[in-house]
């Protein structure tokens, strides 16, 4: 493919990701960007170029040991569900935008640990931008088949890094305030790691499957090229700690790495995208790792001892295959791997540059004497021309020192060198204890160390050499060789540089720390960082501050950065938040760190602190001062807590209180509606015998049949009256739970026989036909039988008396359920409107509804019968047709699972 | 002789009437329930009605609302007789246009006096 054809491909592809990009800023809030799948997949900026080519070099020249990497970051993200969480908090509420700022709030907003930090990452990352820039300068120069000009000038890579940085400038920094969400970029970003996955898997596929015969094909003929197992096992103690050493150091970086904190921690929407991004980023790496050992022992059966670049097998196959459109998909999968990494690490490490370096350093006193356009105008422009130097400075170096080293040397150099900020970071996140000397004197020896043994040999390009430097160490001294520093000699020097200069750095943090306390700021703000969980809703109360400001200073200060509108929105939410008239003239504590975090997205929380400073007369308060200031503002918290605690039970119980207070006037009005009933029933008889008796009393020429006839009424009505009060203390005696059952085995059948005795004369009088279908004779369950046999009398005396006047049939079934038996008392009268059907079961339901006629009965037969069924754990209910009659079904517990 | 129309859903409360208003020299009419009545009434003008105000069907009330749009009916008296003797029931019953309202259990010579003072 021509080089021309390439960079057109490369153009066409950039401009589709600037695109995706500009499309998604806009819809910052829609859920295509705001989701925790985009969040999870820019996390996998973590894959560069260096696992995209890398991993397959090393794979191809020593077997495992591209995996720690992989899985120190597999190991240790389990735990972001805990301390990530606690790091977004942080950030969140202290406006914090990039690990110096992290750092440097943490040991009391400290300026000179903000600018080391800031130059350990420079140190760091910047290598590791010309790594992702010499893959691909070599990368291009392979597919375009081009050989790499030795004139700067002449050699198109030049030009396709010049184009990046332009990009990467002037799109990566539209914001003056670095806190701001920066969607488009990171929707960009989890594009393309989704494409350089999906790229690196074709290759794989086709490499194990096309190329070869599947995984087995390839070890099998793998295995007898030279040295095979010695490379792919990890065979003593010594690898086992170079292992161990490296899963560390990539614990650290997937934490520490300036884009891993700005794409895990200040670009997170909402902190349970981590659930998906718990699970979700260890899948990635693993599913990238799948095709890279086939990869590159693919490579080295095919192209064995021709010494080509085992970086660049996964170009080298298909091209060998003469599959140019494969071999461009690749190198556009590398393509994005870089340009990702290089595009987050250069805004975040500009921002840095701009917010803790140069800020508090160089132009600070001129920023607060100007206007608001002119600050935002030079903060964003300073941080443009950050990502332009950094990026052409990451050329240089490739061009310079590190055009022979493979990926992941330098990719490994960088991540110990991040390593140096762990201690203090880790430190800070759970310890109260550590101070900034502690941090800065642990970060100067650890990376000291480092300088001394990587960084001095790399540049010397001697790692493998015979120079006496390393071979005898400076002036002949063997304790101070530096790949076997004080005479450890059987580590790699990476992990030896790791062991040595984390050591170091370790001891010296705790033991300056335990030695020299710090001052209270530094002590105000460990607090914070460490009891994050208890401070998270009003921080503001949490920061200790004495001495005397004026707010309209410190407004127009603001108004400075902010401009005037954003500067008043800010002071009316201040004000609502903690309520406090907007009268105010003087500054308190809340207000100062309330201010400084406005700031602090714009210029760094130093220079934040140093600008309020500057309006703020602060007042020197003792260590003992701050933690009992500390100590109150933390059992306010708690007192604040507990009083919402109680006041919603409160609510709770109000609430409770209200729906109980309905219920019972509900069973009130019940209570009162069944008296009504209940003494409407009662005189309805007495007034029959009442009229009947003063008849016989008064009138003594009666005829002898009719005073039969009134007396036998005053039988019955004194029968029905009995009758009525009976059922009635029956019914109560069931709702009060006095009624007791009493459960035996028993055989329905039986007890239908003999109700159905009792009612003879009834059914002989009436003319109805009974039927009685049933599988068995022997069907049982259990239950009380004189309640039961109380029900059916009950129903069937019902079912006779609705039954059709003319050939009146009832009919009986029992069922027989897996839990329950099933009895149906069908008759074949008019029927129940399906209104009806439920109502019927209803304490005097008859006399309530005037709808039916009026049968004799108390009106309570069938409220018993559901009583006596529900004490039994089955249920009662109705059916009816107008053309069927209506069918009166209950069920009792099987005999088979009420034993249990 | 006066006539009297009984409305009453208890046999034996109405058996007890019947006997005592006959004796009386009355022309007894017996419904058992409001559209009994109103049947009876299309064909027959009582002088006095006796109404039970809780019946099946149409009760008491209703029937009396429909008593009152008959013209014919104009002269006729109604008394209720009823075991509903909460305030607001006779309330009731009188403001829908009833001229007497007794609870039961009643005296039967008490009603026969104050019918008695009604139609005369």
């Amino acid at each position: 493919m021509s080089s021309l054809g390439l960079l057109l491909i490369l153009a066409i592809y950039v401009v589709m990701l600037f695109y995706i990009a500009h499309w998604s800023e806009k819809r910052s809030h829609s859920k295509w960007t705001n989701n925790p799948y985009i969040y999870s997949f820019s996390l996998a900026v973590y894959c560069t170029a260096w696992t995209y080519y890398g991993s397959i070099g090393l794979a191809a020249k020593s077997g495992l040991d591209y995996l720690p990497i992989y899985l120190g970051p597999i190991i240790i993200i389990p735990t972001w569900i805990i301390i990530l969480k606690r790091i977004i908090r942080i950030s969140r509420v202290n406006k914090i935008t990039s690990i110096a700022d992290f750092i440097s709030l943490r040991y009391g907003n400290s300026r000179s640990l903000g600018a080391l930090v800031t130059l350990i990452s420079i140190f760091g990352i910047v290598p590791y931008i010309a790594l992702q820039l010499k893959a691909i300068s070599d990368t291009f120069h392979i597919v375009s088949k081009t050989e790499a000009s030795s004139n700067i000038f002449t050699d198109n890579t030049t030009y396709i890094c010049i184009a990046l940085a332009l990009f990467a400038s002037y799109y990566g920094n539209k914001y003056v305030d670095a806190s701001e969400k920066r969607r488009g970029i990171v929707t960009a970003i989890a594009i393309e790691s989704i494409l350089k996955l999906v790229f690196f898997l074709i290759i794989g596929v086709y490499v194990t499957y096309f190329v070869f015969d599947g995984f087995d094909d390839i070890y099998t003929k793998a295995a007898v090229l030279e040295n095979f197992d010695q490379k792919n096992s990890v065979g003593n103690l010594t690898n086992g700690l170079n292992w161990f050493f490296l899963c560390l150091i990539s614990m650290f970086a997937i934490f520490i790495l300036p884009r891993q904190f700005h794409t895990a921690i200040v670009e997170n929407n909402q902190e349970k995208h981590i659930r998906t991004a718990i699970w979700l980023l260890p899948l990635y790496l693993l599913l990238f790792n799948i095709f890279v050992f086939p990869i590159a022992w693919g490579g080295n059966i095919l192209f064995g001892t021709q010494g080509l670049n085992s970086d660049t097998y996964s170009l080298l196959i298909p091209q060998h295959f003469n599959n140019n459109c494969l071999t461009v998909l690749v190198f556009l999968g590398g393509f994005s791997a870089a340009i990702s990494m290089i595009i987050v690490s250069s805004i975040t490490l500009a921002t840095m540059l701009s917010n803790n370096l140069l800020i508090p350093y160089g132009f600070i006193g001129s920023l607060e004497n100007t206007s608001q356009e002119k600050n935002t105008k030079k903060i964003v422009l300073s941080r443009k021309i950050g990502i332009f130097s950094l990026i052409i400075l990451a050329y240089i170096i490739y061009r310079v020192f590190i055009l022979d080293y493979t990926l992941v040397s330098i990719g490994l150099v960088s991540f110990v060198i991040i390593a140096q900020l762990a201690p203090a970071f880790f430190g800070g996140l759970f310890w109260r204890r550590g101070s900034k000397k502690g941090a800065m004197t642990g970060i100067i020896l650890g990376f000291l160390i480092c300088f001394y043994t990587l960084l001095i040999p790399y540049a010397i390009g001697s790692t493998k050499s015979t120079s006496t430097f390393i071979q005898e160490g400076p002036w002949g001294i063997a304790l101070l060789k530096p790949f076997q520093l004080f005479g450890l000699d059987y580590l790699d020097p990476i992990p030896q540089a790791v062991f040595w200069s984390l050591l170091v750095n370790l001891l010296s943090y705790l033991a300056v720390s335990v030695s020299f306390s710090g001052n209270y700021r530094e002590r105000n703000y460990a607090e914070m960082f460490v009891d994050i969980d208890k401070y998270i809703t009003n921080h503001e109360n949490a920061y200790v501050w004495k001495g005397t400001a004026n707010i309209s200073d410190i407004e127009k200060i603001l108004e400075r950065f902010l401009g005037i509108e954003r500067t008043k929105r800010a002071l009316t939410i201040f004000n609502l938040k903690y309520n406090i008239d907007k009268d105010n003239k003087i500054a308190d504590a809340r207000f100062i760190k309330f201010a400084e975090n406005l700031l602090t997205g714009h210029i760094g929380t130093a220079s934040a602190k140093i600008v309020i400073a500057s309006v703020a007369k602060e007042d020197k308060i003792s260590l003992p001062e701050v933690l009992r200031i500390l100590e109150e503002s933390k059992e306010n918290i708690v007192i604040n807590k507990k009083l919402t605690e109680s006041s919603n039970e409160l609510k709770k119980i109000s609430e409770q209180l209200q729906i109980a207070n309905q219920e019972l006037i509900n069973k009130d009005i019940q209570k009162d509606e069944f008296l009504d009933t209940v003494t409407h029933e009662l005189r309805t008889p007495i007034t029959a015998i009442r009229a009947a008796t003063e008849i016989l009393h008064d009138d003594e020429d009666i005829p002898a049949d009719v005073r039969q006839k009134f007396l036998q009424n005053i039988i019955n009505e004194s029968d029905r009256l009995n009758r009525l009060i009976d059922k009635i203390l029956d019914l109560e005696k069931f709702e009060t739970g006095k009624q007791k059952i009493y459960l035996s085995k028993n055989n329905i059948s039986r007890t239908i026989n003999n109700t159905l005795e009792s009612l003879q004369q009834l059914i002989l009088n009436k003319k109805i036909s009974i039927e009685f279908e049933k599988k068995s004779n022997e069907i049982k369950a259990f239950y009380d039988e004189e309640r039961i046999v109380q029900v059916l009398h009950n129903l069937f005396s019902n079912a006779i008396k609705f039954c059709s006047e003319i050939n009146g049939k009832v009919g009986v079934e029992i069922n027989e359920g897996q839990d329950f038996i099933a009895v149906s008392i069908h008759n074949n009268g008019k029927g129940i409107k399906p209104d009806d059907l439920e109502a019927i079961f209803d304490k005097f339901y008859q006399s309530r509804n005037q709808n039916i006629k009026k049968p004799i009965g108390s009106g309570l037969g069938l409220a018993i019968c559901k009583k006596i069924i529900e004490h039994h754990k089955g249920k009662i209910w109705a059916e009816s047709s107008n053309n069927n009659g209506t069918t009166i079904t209950f069920t009792l517990p099987n005999y088979n699972t009420s034993e249990k | 002789m006066k006539r009297i129309l009984i409305v009453d859903d208890e046999p034996n409360i109405v058996m007890s009437l019947e006997y005592t208003f006959k004796k009386n020299n009355f022309e007894v009419f017996i419904a058992r329930d409001g559209q009994e009545a109103l049947d009876i009434l299309k064909d027959q003008l009582p002088d006095i009605i006796i109404l039970d105000v809780m019946m099946p069907m149409v009760d008491g009330y209703s029937t009396l609302e429909q008593i009152k749009k008959d013209e014919r009916l104009d002269n006729c008296k109604v008394v209720f007789l009823s075991a509903k003797n909460k305030e607001k029931d006779i309330e009731k019953g009188l403001s829908l246009g009833a001229n007497l309202y007794i609870t039961k259990p009643f005296s039967v010579k008490k009603l026969v006096e104050k019918v008695h003072e009604l139609i005369n």
